[in-house]
């Protein structure tokens, strides 16, 4: 433990014998580190709205189908759960069975196709994508609601506004047109003109007495803790059923956001990789020059009776000294850059582009505490393995040969 | 200046395993560079081609605000003869009128919400690559014929396939009531789910008749060799206009604002990637120079004290990193082209990358495009960036006084 103290004041102070040498390289290892970290909070930050966004306008975390539904998105495939089966577990956070079906809207000047949800907004509060509060007129009420909610963008093309009627039309489960009447009770905006086209929301009880179908529905959805671990949730929910129904998590529902996750997770770890490798260069060659200037001096050393081994620890400590000190500021930068974009980074000159990713177009840098311990962790393993050439090399001088050179 | 350059040569190889490792970062970085542009610019290609093959072809004539709002009245009126006269006008056949609107179509069993597109049958194959991806059955033929083709999932939601018959309810231009029975002739599979699912096209004149359009459609598309030709065929098409129509001629940027903003944001957020690259080696280069200059401290002193300026030697400093730099854009640009053009030939297939590809119309396996900007500009850019990192290394030697230098140990 002595020999350790020892070495490691030898290497803290060799380490600032050249110190313009150690700033740069210091510099080098903060701008990449950091480069590291904010590249993938920026896009951890994406990809995380995109989903939250993506799962809030409809999969919810786990959902209910009838095993047909998927392929036949049609009321002839309703769910083989009654809408009074109550679901109850600390895992599932909310739930809520709804109507979902294709329909075509009409106001007196156009008609467009949407996704008709016909929901319970007392249980949908929690898990529907709409702030109740923030829309312009109102929002349902209960299950009863006569009205019918639509998007801001819809509501333009459609030429319509709240207090018109606007008529709904879709198929009931003998395939004869079932169409009804609704006035436009509120409008909702979302982050993309996309989701304000698709769909258009009305109570449940009322969409059902339209299409014929009783107490059934098409869909059962749940939403627990965090999106990223649903597996519990997943279990609760399959005991819970049975084999008529399908269960599925959201990425198995949306194959696009799924896929997304681990395209970004691949990512992120090639683009530290990469870094890593750009620095190492920077690295290995410091450390060389480090070892070669001091050939002399490591002779003496070793002649002075010092172990090989205390020689390659020395070099080894000098070079995670760099790459601490480098790791420590480079996060704190990158920390601090997130903070200070707290607000989110406007992005809206290239909104249309990112609503083909599905992407809102204020983006929030998120900083993960996982990916800084990965980024931190790849440079002080990869930077290990890089010193121990240089390293090796320096305890493996003759004595006597490393004497007789000259400085 | 033979003796200058030999100077400096060989001091670049008086420590190889330096010089060669700060080159290795250069070369490194140099080939990234190469590899990820050539990607970048094969993508963007592919994904402009590809989006602008299914529909939007390369400029629009509309009436005043239907890209925005797509309204039933926003009419092109008289079509069919000003798409003549704009074929005539090109001498190209790659135009075709067509009309758009929204219906419900029903089978037997079931019913959905479609978009129908009114189409030439005999040139919309010149615009739009849907009449190529029938599989089954057949593309339209007549001008007035009751027939209608569809795509894949469309055809296996509504349960119908080659020869049933079909309604599609919707309404008219003049706001009445519009309904018509077709028979499925043929359906096309796109591999994108959003056209398999809701595209259904009929021949134009049927879709006129149906909807009370009056001899009016919502757009001719035209198609020109490629995409530098746009503001060009653009002009012409204008020309052609009958004299006072409000009609406009837009081109595929302005109607696919999404595709331009894509590449936009995938090109800023690159560049950013790049640049942290090219500091990294930057900083690189500036330790190896900087470390170069002051183990030469007592050596610059002697020459110095010859009579040597410090220009002279800052240039020499400045020589040595431009050999080093050229060693990289040579070594980088010829490195980075060889394993290019090993994906230029094979593809690179990223594993789950499927999904996220047929999201922005791309296939799933893609190809590079190697090109003198996308050989040079990374290499380029890493040169530019290497001499700047060398300035503060060179200026140093100004700043020396021979007599002291000479006395460093």
């Amino acid at each position: 433990m002595r020999l350790f103290g020892v070495l490691f004041r030898l290497a803290w102070r060799n380490l600032w014998r050249n110190h313009r040498r150690t700033t740069i390289m210091l510099c080098a290892i903060a701008v990449g580190v950091w480069a590291m970290i904010f590249m993938t909070a920026l896009t951890r930050g994406m990809v995380d709205q995109m989903i939250i966004e993506g799962i809030r306008t409809l999969p919810g975390h786990v959902q209910i189908h009838n095993p047909k539904f998927l392929d036949d998105p049609s009321i002839s495939n309703p769910v083989s759960i009654s809408a009074q089966q109550s679901f109850d577990d600390p895992e599932i956070v909310a739930w809520s069975s709804r109507v979902k079906v294709p329909a075509v809207i009409s106001s007196e000047r156009e008609s467009r196709g949407i996704t008709l949800l016909g929901i319970d907004p007392v249980a949908e509060r929690h898990i529907s994508f709409i702030k109740y509060d923030e829309v312009d007129g109102r929002f349902l009420v209960d299950s009863d609601d006569k009205g019918i909610v639509i998007g801001a963008k819809l509501a333009n093309i459609l030429e319509t506004e709240i207090g018109k009627r606007v008529v709904i039309m879709s198929q009931d489960p003998d395939n004869d047109i079932a169409d009804r009447g609704f006035r436009v009770v509120g409008l909702y905006t979302a982050s993309t003109g996309a989701v304000e086209e698709a769909y258009a929301f009305v109570g449940r009880a009322t969409v059902q007495k339209m299409l014929r179908i009783g107490n059934q529905t098409t869909e059962v959805v749940f939403v627990g803790d965090d999106y990223r671990d649903v597996e519990a949730l997943y279990e609760v929910i399959l005991d819970a059923v049975d084999d008529s129904v399908s269960v599925q998590r959201w990425y198995e529902t949306n194959t696009y956001l799924g896929s997304m996750l681990n395209v970004m997770d691949g990512f992120v770890v090639v683009w530290i990789i990469v870094i890593f490798l750009a620095l190492s260069f920077g690295l290995v060659n410091t450390l060389m020059m480090a070892v070669f200037e001091r050939v002399r001096e490591i002779g003496l050393m070793l002649a002075l009776g010092m172990k090989p081994g205390s020689i390659l620890g020395q070099i080894l400590i000098e070079s995670m000294l760099l790459l601490l000190i480098g790791l420590v500021a480079g996060n704190m930068l990158a920390w601090a850059t997130v903070m200070s974009l707290q607000g989110g980074i406007d992005v809206s000159v290239v909104a249309e582009g990112l609503e083909m990713f599905g992407a809102a177009s204020v983006l929030y840098p998120k900083l993960n505490v996982d990916d800084m311990i990965l980024a931190s962790k790849v440079v002080l393993v990869l930077g290990f393995l890089a010193s121990l050439s240089p390293a090796w090399r320096a305890s493996r001088y003759k004595p006597v040969e490393a004497l007789a050179k000259v400085g | 200046m033979h003796i200058v350059l030999r100077l400096a040569w060989r001091n670049l190889w008086r420590q190889p395993r330096r010089t060669w490792l700060t080159t290795g970062a250069m070369v490194f970085c140099n080939i990234l560079l190469v590899f990820m542009m050539s990607m970048q610019f094969g993508m963007y290609g592919m994904m402009i081609d590809n989006t602008l093959q299914i529909f939007t072809g390369h400029l629009q004539v509309q009436a005043p605000g239907y890209k925005d709002e797509q309204k039933m009245r926003q009419v092109v009126p008289n079509i069919l003869p000003l798409a003549n006269t704009i074929r005539a006008e090109l001498q190209s056949k790659a135009v075709a009128a067509r009309g758009r609107t929204f219906v419900l179509a029903s089978s037997e069993e079931r019913s959905y919400g479609v978009m129908v597109y009114g189409v030439e049958p005999e040139f919309e194959q010149n615009v739009s690559n849907i009449p190529g991806l029938v599989r089954d059955g057949r593309y339209l033929r007549d001008h007035d014929a009751a027939e209608i083709v569809i795509g894949s999932i469309l055809a296996r939601n509504l349960r119908v396939d080659i020869g049933d018959e079909m309604t599609l309810l919707g309404g008219g231009a003049d706001g009445s009531f519009a309904a018509a029975v077709v028979d499925v002739v043929g359906i096309f599979t796109s591999g994108v789910t959003a056209i398999d699912r809701n595209i259904a096209e009929i021949p134009l004149g049927l879709f006129q008749e149906t909807f009370s359009m009056r001899g009016a459609g919502h757009q001719i598309v035209v198609v020109g060799e490629d995409l530098d030709e746009v503001p060009l065929l653009q002009m012409r098409v204008q020309s052609v206009l009958p004299a006072g129509s409000e009609l406009q001629v837009l081109d595929w940027d302005t109607l696919q604002p999404g595709l331009r903003q894509v590449i936009q944001a995938d090109m800023s957020s690159s560049f950013f990637m790049y640049f942290v690259l090219v500091v990294l080696v930057s900083f690189s280069v500036l330790n190896t120079q900087l470390m170069s200059v002051l183990e030469r401290t007592r050596e610059f002193g002697i020459v110095m004290a010859l009579g040597l300026k410090p220009g002279k030697l800052g240039g020499l400093i400045m020589l040595e990193t431009a050999l080093m730099g050229m060693m990289g854009v040579v070594l980088g640009a010829f490195a980075g082209a060889l394993f290019t053009s090993w994906f230029t030939t094979n593809g690179l297939a990223i594993p789950g990358m499927e999904e996220m590809a047929a999201q922005f119309n791309l296939p799933a396996k893609m190809y590079p495009r190697v090109n003198l900007l996308t050989l040079l500009a990374g290499p380029g850019i890493v040169f530019v960036f290497t001499m700047l990192a060398a300035i503060y290394p060179a200026l140093r030697l100004r700043w020396q006084n021979p007599v002291e230098a000479m006395r460093v140990a």
